[in-house]
């Protein structure tokens, strides 16, 4: 009768319409009048292979100030076209130019007639590493939240893996050791988390921001009365070296980037398509997110919620655990206090604003750790920027995507409900 | 499977919600357990389904001990339960929906979406449930998502089907379409437990009817019993199902209501936060009579009602009362201004369940005198007054000091009415005012709002049960999708207030289309005015319930329903609905409060 069944939404509002052009319109503008204007004069150089490597691929010159002066005058183009609002798939492509092109500027600016060249390999390199716990992070999050249990300890989980990790793999000398210590310790907070969410029905938000204040304060105890005086033995731990898988690892640019790197890297593939097919695509799953979503429902066939959610905030425990033992093993070794650093509420919003499933998280955790690595390398460039604004842009990129791109998004319908059977 | 129960015995704390209850259920046959709110009905249901468990007592299949500990072991034992609430989760394709926890698997635990499709499919096609396996279960109409419940019942082979409630959500016609799928299912063996306390209903459709009170069985009848003979039982004594009203003496236009749009967003679905719930609504209110607002529940009733109190912001549109406008009055000016309010949720919207009786009696006046010095209250005046009227509306409370959560559902009700009309009241707004109640409590509650109308109170009664909208109305409108679909006078068959509920015919039928029009010219132009019309002549024959329609277009006129068939929303994802509603579009598309709806 009217649209209401016909179509079942009416377009978005006024405001909301012109939200989106105008923050391209912005971006633009940003590319020529700040990026463009005052690049240095010179070409930009951006490297596309890594010392050393078989096959190599040649740089890439391009003047500076030229190119972002394009990139600007293309966004703007990209500004006018969103106002017409040509549909899904234009929306989408529009925002990810746009931010390539944004990204791609900044380059030209700050590499603009330097003698030192960008090299693209190092930098999607760095990404997919500085993803690896935010990726685990978000998929722990979607396996919690899912089965209706909102997990904000995830940093809590990544905080612990570390230390327990950087522990047993120094006290044994067993890399493998602190990689299991690691997971385990995640999957103990996710017993915990369960028993008070779960069982006495303690306010799960405010579990969680304690569960996170309690393992900072037991590592940080520990780490000053343990791990420094006895830091030769119980923090000095190995760290997994790159394994380059024959062949796949050898293609240009693909090679370098996803197929040369730690074994938390491969680890983490195998766990994003489990957590996947497993969420979608099987009978797992799919009680899984029966008990998420309407828990009775669940229960009134035969599935047991409370068993459910344990299994789940166990398993996202024990996931958010091994990406925690990343931070010490895979990556800088020993434990510092608190090295998670928030990377645990970051990965909890690539899993909102990847609306909870396991695919858009890794995507969103994955524009997060691009984010990471590319304030890494600009802080090593002499960028006119002070270092302390270049490590806000992580969390920053945070806040602007979950506020301004996300939108409206849904969360299970029992997520954070606890369950009570008369 | 022949089923029986013995000395079924639960209780909670100090009440007994079940007290030796004996019921034998055999197959083949509709049994009916009928009884009033709190009877014991649907805890008696959920031990047999194993969500309760009994003090005492025995279930027997077939002769031989069962023990049911939980929903599993029910399910084992060939008991499926189609449940008041539906246990559906919106988000899952009606295949997952009805195979969950009994999936069709490959290896790896994988799901095989082909086998479980085919597998709903062809037991949809075998008990004439139609109902499209891929659709996503949240958009489907109440009524299939209902069938969906069944099937779900099915898939598991069950051999004895409880239906806690089927019909509180339905429509006339949906109704008459589950009552064929209940024969069906009888024919082929099994047995239905049909739990209800419509008292038509039951009589319809049941072959033996156990009637229950207070957790007792307090008879079991033979379905041609009177209606009268059940009401008794039900409730204790003999009651009046009915209740006697006088002709209805509109006076002055009280409410006035043009082209109203408020917003939605209470479904929660996605999508929902960009339709209107109330989509250019225009009507009007005399005093001293009573519209009955009838239509399926969620079809925008409440969302009208918040925004008549001023408890929902309003797109567009406007509202007079009594001649001022009060589009945009805050609740508290609505209050001062006359206007009585009966929210649909009495426990989260119309009480302060911690509070006593005697301050539940005075939220709305509480900072004016007499119950007010400055900033004091008059805690005397508050007390003397709380007497009065517990006395007064035959309040059964402990004491004035009493929580009014511990007050029962219709006592709670009686709180609210007594508050409400307890001030000057020019317009009553009572939504769903009975819902929940005992039929003993329904014949106060309506005897009151009947007494209001008499006094010359303009009333607006949203019920989704038709029996109410039939014993009070003077006048009725059927609300559909934000719409109304019709106004009819009080004595329209009940068929066709079906199909307007359904949202077929409605506007596109000429006497309708008359009204339609009528409804957005100025008052005063109302030449063409039909018996849907807004603007009603000030004849006193058409609002007594019995009286002949001696004028307009009246129901042989009606043809469009008729020509339409029965309403078949046993379409895949109920397309008979949108069909309906397609065609009405095209007598909206002038319409400007669609055209802002529409995607540009």
């Amino acid at each position: 009768m009217t649209t209401l069944a016909a179509t079942g939404r009416i377009p978005l509002s006024v405001s909301r319409r012109f939200l989106a052009p105008a923050t391209l319109l912005v971006l633009g503008l940003v590319d020529i009048l700040v990026f463009g204007k005052y690049a240095h004069h010179g070409d930009a150089t951006f490297a596309f292979s890594q010392p050393f490597a078989k096959v190599t691929v040649p740089n890439l010159k391009v003047p500076a100030a030229e190119t972002a002066y394009a990139l600007g005058a293309a966004t703007i183009v990209l500004a006018a076209l969103r106002v017409m609002d040509l549909g899904k798939v234009v929306r989408r492509l529009s925002i990810g130019l746009a931010l390539a092109f944004f990204v791609i500027a900044l380059l030209c600016w700050a590499y603009g007639g330097s003698v030192n060249s960008f090299n693209v390999i190092n930098q999607f390199q760095g990404t997919l590493a500085d993803s690896i716990p935010l990726i685990l992070g978000a998929l722990a999050g979607c396996l919690c939240e899912r089965s209706g249990v909102i997990n904000i300890a995830i940093e809590g989980q990544l905080l612990i893996g570390a230390f327990a990790g950087a522990i047993f793999a120094s006290a044994f000398g067993v890399l493998w050791l602190g990689l299991i210590a690691g997971s385990l310790a995640g999957g103990l907070i996710g017993l915990l988390l369960g028993v008070f969410a779960i069982t006495y029905l303690v306010d799960q938000i405010i579990l969680g921001v304690v569960l996170n204040v309690f393992v900072s304060g037991l590592t940080g105890y520990l780490y000053d009365k343990v791990l420094i005086p006895y830091s030769n033995t119980l923090n000095s731990p190995s760290t997994y070296l790159p394994i380059k898988i024959p062949l796949l690892g050898d293609i240009p640019i693909i090679g370098p980037v996803f197929f040369d790197s730690t074994l938390f890297l491969y680890i983490t593939y195998v766990l994003i398509v489990a957590v996947q097919v497993g969420l979608f695509s099987t009978r797992w799953g799919l009680r899984v997110r029966a008990v998420g979503e309407h828990p009775a429902a669940a229960d009134t066939v035969g599935i047991s919620v409370k068993l459910t959610r344990y299994r789940n905030v166990i398993l996202a425990g024990l996931v958010a655990g091994i990406g925690g033992a990343f931070l010490t093993i895979g990556s800088v070794g020993s434990f510092g206090k608190d090295m998670s650093s928030g990377k645990g509420y970051i990965a909890l919003a690539a899993m909102i604003f990847g609306r909870w499933t396991p695919l858009g998280g890794v995507g969103a955790a994955l524009l997060f750790g691009f984010t990471f690595e590319l304030q890494s390398i600009l802080s090593t460039v002499n960028v006119p920027v002070p270092s302390d604004f270049l490590l806000m842009v992580p969390y920053v990129a945070t806040i602007i995507a979950v506020a301004g791109l996300v939108g409206q998004v849904r969360a299970p319908a029992a997520d954070g409900q606890p369950y009570i059977t008369s | 499977m022949n089923l029986e129960l013995q000395g079924i015995t639960k209780r909670f704390g100090s009440l007994v919600a079940n007290d030796h209850i004996d019921l034998s259920v055999t197959p083949g046959t509709i049994h009916a357990l009928l009884g009033e709110n709190g009877a014991g009905k649907t805890t008696l249901m959920n031990i047999l389904y194993g969500l309760t468990q009994p003090d005492e007592g025995t279930i027997l299949a077939d002769g031989k001990p069962l023990t049911i500990h939980s929903p599993k072991d029910a399910i084992a034992a060939g008991i499926g339960m189609v449940h008041q609430h539906f246990m559906l989760v919106p988000v899952f394709t009606v295949a997952e929906n009805v195979t969950l926890g009994d999936e069709e698997t490959r290896a790896l635990g994988l799901l095989d979406r082909r086998r479980m499709r085919r597998k709903v499919r062809e037991l949809s096609e075998r008990y004439g449930l139609r109902v499209d396996p891929d659709a996503l279960t949240g958009d489907l109409p109440v009524g299939v998502q209902q069938r969906v419940e069944i099937l779900k019942a099915l898939v598991r082979d069950a051999q004895v089907l409880i239906l806690d409630e089927p019909t509180a959500v339905l429509t006339p016609g949906e109704t008459e379409d589950l009552f064929r799928i209940m024969r069906e299912l009888r024919a082929s063996g099994r047995a239905i437990v049909f739990i209800s306390h419509k008292l038509k209903e039951v009589q319809a459709i049941a072959d033996t009817i156990t009637i229950l009170r207070r957790g007792r069985v307090v008879g079991e009848r033979p379905r041609h019993t009177s209606e009268d003979e059940l009401a008794a039982l039900m409730v204790g004594r003999s009651v009046q199902l009915r209740v006697a009203k006088t002709a209805a003496k509109p006076g002055r236009v009280m409410l006035d209501v043009r082209d109203l749009v408020v917003p939605g967003g209470h479904e929660g679905l996605p999508g929902a936060e960009h339709t209107a719930a109330v989509n250019g609504l225009s009507f009007r209110v005399r005093a001293g009579e009573i519209l009955g607002v009838a239509g399926v529940q969620g079809n925008g009733q409440t969302e009208l009602c918040e925004a008549l109190m001023g408890l929902l912001p309003v797109t567009s549109g406007s509202v007079h009362l009594n001649d001022h406008d009060i589009t945009n009055a805050a609740p508290a000016m609505r209050l001062r201004s006359g206007i009585g309010y009966i929210p649909e949720d009495r426990q989260q919207d119309g009480l302060v369940g911690s509070f006593p009786v005697s301050e539940n009696l005075i939220l709305d006046t509480y900072n004016r005198p007499p119950f007010a010095s400055g900033p004091a209250l008059n805690l005397g005046e508050i007390r003397a007054t709380a007497e009065r009227r517990v006395k007064e509306f035959d309040i059964r409370t402990q004491s004035i000091s009493a929580p009014v959560e511990t007050l029962s559902g219709g006592n709670q009700q009686k709180v609210i009415l007594a508050r409400e009309v307890g001030r000057e009241v020019r317009l009553l707004l009572a939504s769903q005012p009975t819902r929940g109640l005992d039929v003993g409590s329904i014949e106060f509650v309506h005897r009151r709002i009947i007494e209001e109308r008499d006094k010359g109170v303009a009333v607006v009664l949203v019920s989704s049960e038709l029996d109410e909208i039939y014993a009070l109305s003077d006048r009725i409108a059927v609300m559909y999708e934000g719409r109304f679909t019709g106004f009819r006078p009080p004595d329209v068959p009940v068929e066709e207030l079906g199909l307007l509920m359904a949202g077929i015919g409605g506007i596109g039928t000429p006497g309708d289309g008359a009204a339609d029009s009528s409804e957005r010219t100025p008052p005063g132009d109302s030449a063409n005015a039909g018996p849907g019309s807004l603007e009603q002549p000030d004849s006193p024959e058409r609002t007594s319930p019995g009286a002949v329609q001696p004028d307009g277009p009246g129901p042989p006129e009606q043809a469009p329903p008729g020509a339409t068939g029965p309403p078949e929303p046993a379409e895949p994802a109920g397309s008979t609905e949108r069909a309906g509603s397609t065609g009405a579009a095209g007598s909206d598309g002038d319409d400007p409060t669609v055209t802002v709806g529409k995607p540009t």
